[in-house]
This record gives C-alpha cells, sequence and structure tokens, in this order.
C-alpha cells in the first residue's frame, strides 16, 4: 500500500471515528434535553437514590481526568525521558475527560440552564463549589502545561507547569473524594479514608484510560510499542491496581470493625443482591485480578495482553463506582438507632430499587463521547503521538 | 362577588402591608409579621411520641392541603412529613411518630450547597431558595434524616404562597407563609391538635417563657442522631 | 442574562413609547387594576428588578412586601380566566411576547390570584 492510498485510509477512518463520537454525543445531548424536559422522572433515580447513572460516568471521567496526568507529572516532575514523550498526550486526554465529565455533571442538574447560578453564586462551606474551581483551575493549568510542551520558546517553564499540575490534580481528586468523605450520615461515605482511595484509583484508571488510547494510536499507524517502555508502564499499572485493592480492602474493613457498619458491609458486599455480585465479579475479579494476571503471568504481558487489562480496569472501574455511587445511597440511612422501622411511606429502613433508564445512560456515554471526540480531533490535529527515539 | 372580593383583597393588602385592620387580626402577632426573621426566635417543635396515634396521618393529610403537594408516597413522590412507625428491637415496643426537616442548627444540607441555595434564616428555619437551587441533590446526600424531596416532573397550579417547581429540592418549611403572616402554628400541629392528639407542639425554643421551651425543661426528650452534632430543632419524648 | 433581558424589555418598551402610535402594542388586559404600589411608567422599567429584590427579601428574611408577586397577579389577573397567563392579551404573557423576553416566575409561581379570603380566614381562624 503506497503512501497515498494509507493517506486516503486515514481520512477516511479519521472522518468515521469523528461521525461515530458524534452521533455518541448527539444522543447524549438529546437524552440530556429529552431528561430537562420531563423531569428526573425519566432516570431511575428517586429521592433515595438521588444520584445514578450520569454520576457514574462522570466521576469515572473525572477522576480518571486527573489520573492520566500522572504520566505526564513523572515525565516533568521526576524527569523520566520516556514519559515526557507522552506528557503532552497526557495533557489532552486530561483535558478531554475532563470536558466529558463536567458536561455530564451539568446536564445532569434538576435546573441545568442555572449554570451560570453555580459560578456566580458560591457557597464558600461546599466542597462541590470548591470543586467548580478545582476543576477549571485543572483545564487551565494542564491548557498552559501544554503549551509550554508544544512552543519551543516556552520548553523551560515547563518543568514548572508540570509541577503545577501535578500539585493540583492531588487537591483535585482529594476533592474529589471529599465530597463522599464530608457525608457523614451516611454509611457508605463519610470515611476519611476515601480521599486517598480516589487518588490512587485515579492513578490507575488513569493509567488504563491512557494505555488504551496509546494502543489505539500505535495501532493505527502500525507502530509497536518500545518493550522497555512497555515493561514499564505495565508494571506501573499493576501497582496501582494492587493500591487501589489495598486501599478499598482497608476501607471495607474500617467500616466493619471500627465504624461498627457491620449491616451496610454485609449488603454491599455479601447479600445486597447486584452490589455484591458487581463488586466481586466486576470490580475484584474482572477489574483487578484478571489484569494483574495478563500483565504479570510470565507467557503474558505482551502489548495485547497489557491493552485488554487496561479494558477490564476500566469495566472494573465502571463496577466499582455503581456499587460504590448507587449501592452506598439504596443502603438507607440509621436515623432511629435502637430501632426498627415497620412501616413509612418515604422508604426508611427500607433498600432503595434503583434501575437506570436509557436517557440517564445515553447522557452518561455522551460524555465518554465528548472525551473521545476531543481526543480524536486534538491528536490529529496536532503531534501527540509519543515517540521514543 | 366583586364587593366581597374587593374586601378581601384590602383586607390582603392591609395583612401583607403589615397593618391591622380587621379585628380579628389583632389576635396575631402582626407586630412581628412583616419584621425581618430575627434570631430571637428559633422555632422547634417537640413530638411527643406517646400521644401519636398509629394510623393517623391527620398532619400529613394538613401539610400536603397547605403547601399544595400531591400527597403520593411513591419513590419520585415529594413528601415534606410522613408517619414513621418503629419498633424496639430490645424491647419490642412500638412507638408512631411524624419525621421531617429537623431544621437543624448546624444544617449539612446547607454546608454542601454549591449555590447557597439551601439557608438557615435567622429564625433557625431552613429553606431552599428555589431561585438559586441548581438541582444538584448534594444536599439531599448530606441531610441525615431524609428530609428532603426532589421535584421530579413539572409541576402545575401551585398554591400562590408556596411555589414549587421542577428540577428544584424541598423539604418541610415550618409552614414559613403561615409564620411570616403572623399565624404561628405550622398546618401538622394545628391538625394534630384538631384531631384531639397533642404530639406536636411548635414554638420558639429561644423564649424561656414559651409552651415548648417550658415542657422541653419538664421532660425527658431526645433530638434524633444527637451524635451527628447537628443540633435538631425537633425534640422527641418517648423515644 | 436577567439583566440583559431587563434592558432589553425596556428597550423595547421605550421604542414603543418613541413611536407613539400603538401599532402592535399589545392591548392588555389589567384584570382588577386599580392603584399600583407605585407609579406605572416607573413599573413598566423596573419591576423585574423590584421583584428580584423583592424575591431576596421575602425568601431569606420573611417579609411579604409591597412589590411581591403575589401582590401583582392578585391585581392583573384576568378576569376572564383568572390568570395573567393564558393569552397575548393577559397582563404578563401579553407583554412579554410582546417584547420578546421569557418569564420564568411562573414554572414555579402561580398564575392566578392567591385565594385571599381563604388564606386569610384560615389566617385569622
Ligand atoms: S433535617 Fe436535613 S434538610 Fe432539614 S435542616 Fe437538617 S440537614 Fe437540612
Ligand atoms: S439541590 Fe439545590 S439546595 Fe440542594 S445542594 Fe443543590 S443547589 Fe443547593
Amino acid at each position: 500500500m503506497d503512501a497515498l492510498q494509507k493517506g486516503r485510509r486515514d481520512i477516511r477512518n479519521f472522518y468515521f471515528l469523528v461521525g461515530l463520537g458524534l452521533l455518541v454525543v448527539m444522543a447524549g445531548l438529546f437524552a440530556a434535553h429529552y431528561m430537562e424536559e420531563h423531569g428526573h422522572i425519566v432516570t431511575g433515580m428517586s429521592n433515595q437514590v438521588v444520584w445514578g447513572m450520569p454520576h457514574v460516568f462522570a466521576i469515572f471521567l473525572i477522576v480518571s481526568a486527573s489520573g492520566v496526568l500522572n504520566v505526564a507529572s513523572v515525565g516533568s516532575v521526576f524527569g523520566k525521558t520516556p514519559y515526557k514523550a507522552r506528557a503532552p498526550l497526557s495533557g489532552l486526554l486530561s483535558i478531554a475527560m475532563l470536558a466529558g465529565g463536567l458536561t455530564v455533571l451539568m446536564l445532569d442538574l434538576g435546573r441545568p440552564e442555572r449554570v451560570i447560578v453555580a459560578a456566580t453564586h458560591i457557597n464558600p462551606t461546599s466542597v462541590f463549589a470548591w470543586n467548580v474551581f478545582l476543576y477549571s483551575g485543572l483545564v487551565a493549568f494542564v491548557a498552559i502545561y501544554l503549551w509550554t510542551m508544544m512552543e519551543k520558546r516556552m520548553n523551560p517553564l515547563s518543568k514548572a507547569a508540570g509541577l503545577a499540575v501535578f500539585a493540583w490534580r492531588f487537591i483535585l481528586t482529594t476533592g474529589t473524594g471529599l465530597i463522599f468523605a464530608f457525608l457523614v450520615a451516611r454509611q457508605a461515605y463519610g470515611n476519611a479514608i476515601l480521599p486517598p482511595m480516589f487518588i490512587v484509583m485515579s492513578f490507575a484508571w488513569g493509567l488504563a484510560v491512557f494505555m488504551i488510547v496509546q494502543s489505539a494510536m500505535y495501532g493505527w499507524n502500525e507502530m509497536a510499542l518500545n518493550p522497555a517502555i512497555l515493561t514499564r508502564l505495565k508494571n506501573l499499572l499493576g501497582i496501582f491496581i494492587l493500591g487501589v485493592i489495598y486501599l478499598v480492602a482497608i476501607y471495607h474493613l474500617t467500616n466493619i470493625y471500627f465504624a461498627k457498619q457491620t449491616a451496610f458491609e454485609k449488603f454491599i458486599l455479601v447479600d445486597g443482591g447486584i452490589y455484591p455480585i458487581l463488586f466481586w465479579a466486576g470490580y475484584f475479579l474482572i477489574g483487578s485480578v484478571l489484569p494483574l494476571f495478563l500483565i504479570y503471568s510470565p507467557k503474558m504481558g505482551t502489548q495485547r495482553h497489557v491493552l485488554l487489562a487496561s479494558i477490564l480496569v476500566v469495566l472494573g472501574s465502571f463496577s466499582f463506582l455503581y456499587v460504590f455511587i448507587i449501592g452506598g445511597q439504596a443502603f438507607p440511612l440509621m436515623i432511629f438507632p435502637g430501632y426498627e422501622v415497620i412501616s413509612s411511606t418515604f422508604g426508611d429502613g427500607q433498600i432503595a430499587q434503583y434501575s437506570p433508564s436509557l436517557p440517564e445512560i445515553l447522557l452518561g456515554t455522551g460524555g465518554l463521547g465528548i472525551a473521545f471526540l476531543i481526543t480524536t480531533v486534538g491528536v490529529r490535529a496536532l503531534n501527540f503521538l509519543p515517540k521514543d527515539e | 362577588m366583586s364587593e366581597i372580593n374587593r374586601r378581601d383583597f384590602l383586607r390582603g393588602s392591609a395583612m401583607m402591608a403589615g397593618l391591622a385592620v380587621a379585628p380579628g387580626m389583632m389576635l396575631y402577632d402582626l407586630a412581628r409579621a412583616n419584621q425581618p426573621a430575627s434570631s430571637a426566635v428559633r422555632w422547634g417543635m417537640l413530638i411527643d411520641t406517646s400521644q401519636c396515634e398509629e394510623g393517623c396521618d391527620d398532619c400529613v393529610k394538613a401539610c400536603n392541603k397547605e403547601n399544595g403537594l400531591p400527597g403520593k408516597t411513591g419513590p419520585t413522590d415529594e413528601q415534606w412529613i410522613r408517619k414513621v412507625e418503629l419498633k424496639n428491637v430490645k424491647t419490642g415496643r412500638v412507638t408512631s411518630l411524624p419525621m421531617m426537616c429537623q431544621h437543624c442548627a448546624e444544617p449539612p444540607c446547607v454546608d454542601v450547597c454549591p449555590t447557597g441555595a439551601s439557608f438557615k434564616r435567622a429564625d433557625g428555619i431552613v429553606l431552599v431558595d428555589r431561585h438559586l437551587c441548581i438541582g444538584c441533590r448534594y444536599c439531599m446526600m448530606a441531610c441525615p434524616y431524609k428530609a428532603r424531596s426532589f421535584v421530579h416532573e413539572p409541576l402545575h397550579d401551585q398554591k400562590p404562597e408556596v411555589p414549587r417547581g421542577k428540577g428544584t429540592v424541598e423539604s418541610c418549611t415550618f409552614c414559613v407563609q403561615r409564620i411570616d403572616r403572623g399565624k404561628d402554628i405550622t398546618a401538622c400541629a394545628e391538625a394534630c391538635s384538631k384531631a384531639g392528639h397533642k404530639a406536636i407542639l411548635f414554638g420558639n425554643l429561644n423564649d424561656p417563657n414559651s409552651e415548648i421551651s417550658k415542657r422541653l425543661k419538664e421532660v425527658a426528650s431526645t433530638q434524633l442522631r444527637a451524635d451527628l452534632g447537628v443540633d435538631p430543632g425537633l425534640h422527641y419524648e418517648g423515644l | 442574562m436577567k439583566a440583559l433581558q431587563s434592558v432589553l424589555l425596556a428597550l423595547a418598551l421605550m421604542v414603543s413609547g418613541v413611536a407613539a402610535a400603538d401599532v402592535g402594542v399589545p392591548h392588555l388586559d389589567i384584570g382588577k387594576g386599580g392603584h399600583c404600589v407605585n407609579d406605572p411608567k416607573f413599573m413598566k422599567l423596573n419591576h423585574g428588578d423590584l421583584l428580584k429584590k423583592q424575591r431576596y427579601i421575602t425568601v431569606h428574611q420573611g417579609v411579604i412586601g409591597r412589590y411581591s408577586l403575589i401582590n401583582c397577579v392578585n391585581c392583573h389577573a384576568s378576569k376572564v380566566n383568572n390568570s395573567v397567563l393564558g393569552t397575548n392579551s393577559n397582563f404578563c404573557q401579553g407583554c412579554h411576547v410582546y417584547a420578546a423576553v421569557k418569564i420564568d416566575c411562573f414554572e414555579c409561581h402561580s398564575s392566578r390570584p392567591e385565594t385571599v379570603s381563604q388564606t386569610l380566614k384560615e389566617v385569622a381562624k
């Protein structure tokens, strides 16, 4: 195949991908419009499960957006060349995913047309309000960082910018964890381990996303990843996966032993129906054990295996978030300690039912679509392909 | 007809302007009506669970009527007050009580609200300013008492004194529309005593001479989940 | 946005005033009408801001004042359909359609007069 043919094929494929992305985004926007018109009655959310599928997608995107920057940080802050070559791609991915996640969060609001109110009326005690700053700050910092890397004259500043991004994203993911950690009244949340847990999760999920995108780009250009670099990255991913398992274990153990929330833990881990299944099969087996096997087993660990492992980590992260966010709300609040609720019209003492509806899922995937679209176009327009000498 | 309307209207505007014209209205504290809510007052309730009858939901009905709520009980329907029946796990004793926004002194719903829509008035009433609420539902996540409802569907025919709307969050207001017009009793408390029970006592916790303060001094009462330190304005007797 | 809207409305009204001839100016059903809480010309230009200020005072401080939306509706609901909305001659809708400014109020607020007698009877009881 000559260069001309390849060029033509490339363009065709590019437009196909863009078209695909646009379709998904359009579906998401349509779903959001539908939700706005009819109200949240067309979602599975209720007065007990107040955050649903859109939040699973949005939190995945936002947490990963911070974690994906890890690659850039290792490059800039610690001066490792192979990571430096990947820093621009990691910056682009971060902005893309942040944009996707924030759009989903915004469109899920009961009054999305009032986001301007959120920007003009800030309650300084609200973690949510802090996050508005943290997110927009991150976009700004990463944009500057990208600029210092891509513009030759700015190169000397790149290390400083990298450092700022590095610090900022720590605070940002802490902020995301705090959204839940401050909810003292809910058994699933209100736990100081949540911010560090979210930080380590962001490392794992972000790196997994990075590996997937990088594989796709190398595949597109019919290139193979330098084996030494593959080994480094996959080992890093393995360590992050182990780190997440460790913190998730601590989170559940503190709930059981210290907070004495055994009823809740029993629900989430043993007899809560879909939630234990998703936790053990989805997060633990498919999302953690299998990827570790693919990475570390002596016969495995090729680029393909690592790609598969990364995809599984992403699937596992969705299972985890579903259990954490929705399972966490489905379990009733403990309002009357020492009493059992015999009857209530408002679901006190009862496990809430939740089944995600199509519009809210489409809204969530629309967020993924936005991230995908920005990445695809960005990669095509500018030179983001990691090159190793 | 127009004559009656006109008269009522005049009374209405006089009421709103804070002038007492009709003799009947002097019964109410019109001097306070139309004064800004002040921290000399902290509204609260004492619920005497021994007076609350199992199966009676007059308070709920009264609230729905007063505030124009649909009165449905699905998981997406708005409920500002609900009846809960409890059984003591150890002794098996059954208790019945009304449950609603506890009008916390340190309300978590206010701390977390990104826009400041969820706020506490000077007189301790916790409200949502629906002009500012963006419908993020973070306050519902934060409330330890599951007191809030999200309006899941478009509404029609709201009551003029109780504006409500789709996509915003709401909860018990202590019938703020009555209080601001000088009538210091909530619809639920009124209905409860009308039904011959005396389970809900509403009053000013900051006034040592109010009935509620005096009673609180006499009887043993608890706040729900007092361990959380949010200092609810509702006290429960017999729990 | 809101500021922009009120500027536009003000402009639209001024233009209509300048044009003098009432071409296309909606013929409004002012309902019961009577003595407005302020000069009608002033109200035409400033009711948006006044309502906004009033809403803060009412919601946050609990003072139901002169410029409350309930007052507007009580006087200006059409006697035909008992509302300030409905047709392009109804008080609020008519002018806002003419000025092409969207009204948000009545998604939450009632467009019908307070059943004053009822509320007050309840209060006076
Ligand atoms: S009970 Fe809930 S809604 Fe009411 S003030 Fe307390 S935290 Fe806020
Ligand atoms: S739903 Fe409304 S009141 Fe509740 S936290 Fe969000 S903006 Fe504030």
